[in-house]
């Protein structure tokens, strides 16, 4: 079947809007979600065509839409929470990971958390402290839940069916500045099975790894290095947890130097944790020290200049590479 | 619904003036902010103020110095009537370091603690407890200050509503809860969030004594603050004030607010507060239309020169920042 290109909310809309269609236990609920399609118009029409019971407004109630959610996935449904920004989840964050995350071990098994938070998160747009956080690593600390944070419209369409088909607690995390962003998708039916990595540009002589909306901007980098004949290998890990270690370590064994990208505060970072298993498993592979670009330790700024010197921008992204590439010539003082 | 303004008793024609200039500059403050958003000086979130300024300038005016209030995502009122400098939050708007917050803020985020504003905030809910927490510290420190929480009809339906006000009920602290039931949350109606839409009822269910008043009347807004702040003085708090208004605009300003009905629109701007407090103005003193008009100009040049003054600071260099981080 043909594939067309469609924007990354749209294919969000067509995950839950063919999951509803084949399962009825899918529901959604979220502060305007129903009559006004989100705040990011990825539901829009959905209560058209499913209705008030499965097509739910609430009130600003996080930890109880959160709970609500936990528990009806408990018993049974496939519920999706809409959280407006990933920053307001940390008002549920009790019954995501006290409840959601632990019920399964806790019943030996017997229990499953088929719950699905939907959230954004990031920079853009001048929106400030409590609305620009990138906090991945927060759900990612957490035994039993999954993280996935898709890039692309094609990733974030065939992760959310497949979120929708299995039986643990899902942070879905999508990006503010990729909402309106295209991207090809086929009209066939397919999914995305969870810790499957994309290279998203072959390469030989450095490992990119990035996630979320640093993927463009790991991209924007390559193709900036290209012209100088340098080869970069961009590998987007989709889901963070779990993380496919294999193509990443794959990639490294290939290029031996390793440069990793993340939005996010660097202390206490997913990409600290991705190069801690890198040098566990594969120092020997190594012809340079793993190099991260991360966001700086700090809340976002209002002040637009600020805001963008807070996360990494392509130049970053550009300067690290060749920093790797040429760690083992020796350098004119700077 | 609604009483009607309070009118026939004569008040001092200090308050008086005092309160329709506050509310004047609100109005000015928030419409002329909507203009230099359209022009693209101003990014991010931009709550407009507009036909709720009664409340914010009839509950501050009530307080006396040394006492608190939290505000909202929707404060930029708040922060004028409890005396902020219009230069120095048309400056933060404008991301420049002479801003209330240099700039780090924005819409959302400012505070001016040297006036007892803990701050606005860009979580619906947080000033409650924050509120709260502060009229803890007066408690404990021994003063008789008085903290005003502003809140929402939509953040009273999140749990930071029920733990907050009830913690200030068991500890008879000097807090005041003012509800400013604007009946929306964003698009979603009172209607829709809950069964029971008179918000006031959920603080007496804690023991608060709580009442509804007239939201789009600063004098129906001034007697119950008065009142509620003299009584916590006395040891009697705290207290439950739902002010019930309207936006003039949609939630924010990129929101045209289509799904809120003109009949609506049309009742509450027959009931305009800043109209309102202008009326006090001619029945209860012998101001002229003259008089006030020149208020009216003195509150546009205020305006017009913090503008002014905005596009002339400089911002926050990236060097600064990263100073300023080293201690984070
Ligand atoms: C905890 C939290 N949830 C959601 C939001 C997004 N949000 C901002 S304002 C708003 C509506 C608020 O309605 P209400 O509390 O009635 O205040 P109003 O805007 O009417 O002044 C929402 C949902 C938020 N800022 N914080
Ligand atoms: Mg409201």
């Amino acid at each position: 079947m043909a594939d067309r290109e469609i924007m990354y909310r749209d294919a969000l809309r067509e995950a839950i809007d063919e999951e509803m269609a084949a399962n009825a236990q899918v529901f959604i609920i979220g502060e305007g979600i129903a009559e006004r399609g989100g705040s990011y118009k990825v539901t829009e029409g959905l209560l058209a065509k499913y209705g008030k019971k499965r097509v739910r407004d609430t009130p600003i109630a996080e930890a109880g839409m959160i709970g609500v959610g936990v528990g009806a996935a408990i018993a049974g449904a496939r519920p999706i929470v809409e959280i407006l920004y990933v920053d307001f989840a940390m008002l549920g964050m009790e019954m995501i990971v006290n409840q959601a995350a632990k019920f399964r071990l806790m019943t030996g098994g017997t229990g499953r958390v088929p719950f699905i938070m939907r959230t954004q998160g990031g920079t853009g747009g001048g929106v400030a402290a409590q609305h620009s956080q990138s906090l991945e690593a927060l759900f990612y600390h957490i035994p039993g839940l999954k993280v996935v944070m898709p890039s692309t419209p094609y990733d974030a369409k065939g992760l959310l069916k497949y979120a929708l088909r299995q039986d643990d607690p899902v942070m879905f995390l999508e990006h503010k500045h990729l909402y309106m962003t295209k991207g090809m998708v086929p009209e066939g039916e397919y999914v995305i099975e969870f810790g499957k990595a994309d290279i998203k540009r072959e390469g030989s002589d450095v490992t990119l790894i990035a996630w979320s909306n640093m993927v463009p901007r790991a991209m924007a980098a390559a193709a900036e290095l290209a012209k100088d004949g340098i080869s970069v290998e961009v590998v987007d890990p989709r889901t963070l947890s779990p993380l496919d270690t294999g193509t990443i370590l794959a990639s490294v064994a290939k290029t031996k130097r390793v440069v990793i990208v993340q939005e996010a505060v660097r202390r206490g970072g997913v990409a600290s944790d991705i190069a801690s298993i890198i040098q566990e498993q594969a120092f020997y592979d190594l012809d340079a020290p793993i190099t991260i670009v991360a966001g700086l330790n700090t809340p976002i700024p209002f002040n637009l200049e600020l805001e963008k010197a807070s996360v990494p921008q392509v130049p970053d992204v550009v300067a690290a590479v060749r920093k790797v590439l040429h760690h083992d010539i020796p350098m004119a003082a700077e | 619904m609604p009483k009607k303004p309070s009118a026939g008793n004569t008040r001092p024609r200090a308050l008086l003036e005092k309160i329709y200039k506050t509310a004047k500059t609100i109005r000015v403050f928030e419409s002329e902010g909507i203009k230099l958003y359209r022009r693209g000086l101003i990014r991010g979130y931009f709550h407009p103020y507009l036909g709720q300024e009664a409340i914010a300038t009839g509950a501050c005016t009530a307080l006396k110095e040394g006492d608190y209030i939290a505000s909202t995502h929707r404060g930029h009122g708040h922060c004028i009537a409890q005396g902020a400098e219009i230069k120095k939050m048309v400056a933060e708007l404008l991301q420049k370091k002479t801003g209330y917050c240099k700039g780090y803020g924005g819409s959302m985020h400012i505070a001016d603690i040297a006036k007892g504003n803990l701050g606005a905030n860009g979580i619906v809910g947080a000033g409650t407890p924050l509120g709260v927490g502060a009229a803890l510290a007066s408690q404990i420190r021994g003063s008789d200050a008085v903290t005003v929480t502003f809140t929402s009809d939509g953040a009273s339906n999140n749990g930071t509503f029920l733990e907050g006000l009830n913690l200030a009920a068991i500890w008879n602290l000097n807090f005041i809860l003012v509800i400013e039931n604007n009946q929306y949350a964003v698009s979603t109606t009172i209607e829709e969030s809950t069964r029971e839409t008179e918000l006031y009822k959920r603080g007496e269910s804690l023991g608060v004594p709580s009442r509804r008043v007239d939201g789009n009347d600063p004098l129906a807004v001034y007697d119950a603050i008065e009142d509620c702040a003299k009584l916590c003085r006395e040891g009697k708090g705290p207290f439950l004030i739902e002010a019930v208004t309207y936006r003039h605009t949609g939630h924010h300003v990129n929101d045209p607010g289509s799904y809120m009905p003109d009949e609506k629109k049309k009742y509450y701007a027959e009931r305009d507060p800043v109209n309102r407090a202008r009326q006090y103005l001619l029945d209860m003193t012998d101001l002229t239309e003259a008089q006030i008009a020149a208020f009216d100009a003195e509150i546009e040049q205020e305006f017009a020169d913090a503008v002014t003054f905005a596009e002339a600071s400089g911002e926050v260099s990236v060097e600064e920042f990263k100073e300023f981080l080293e201690t984070y």
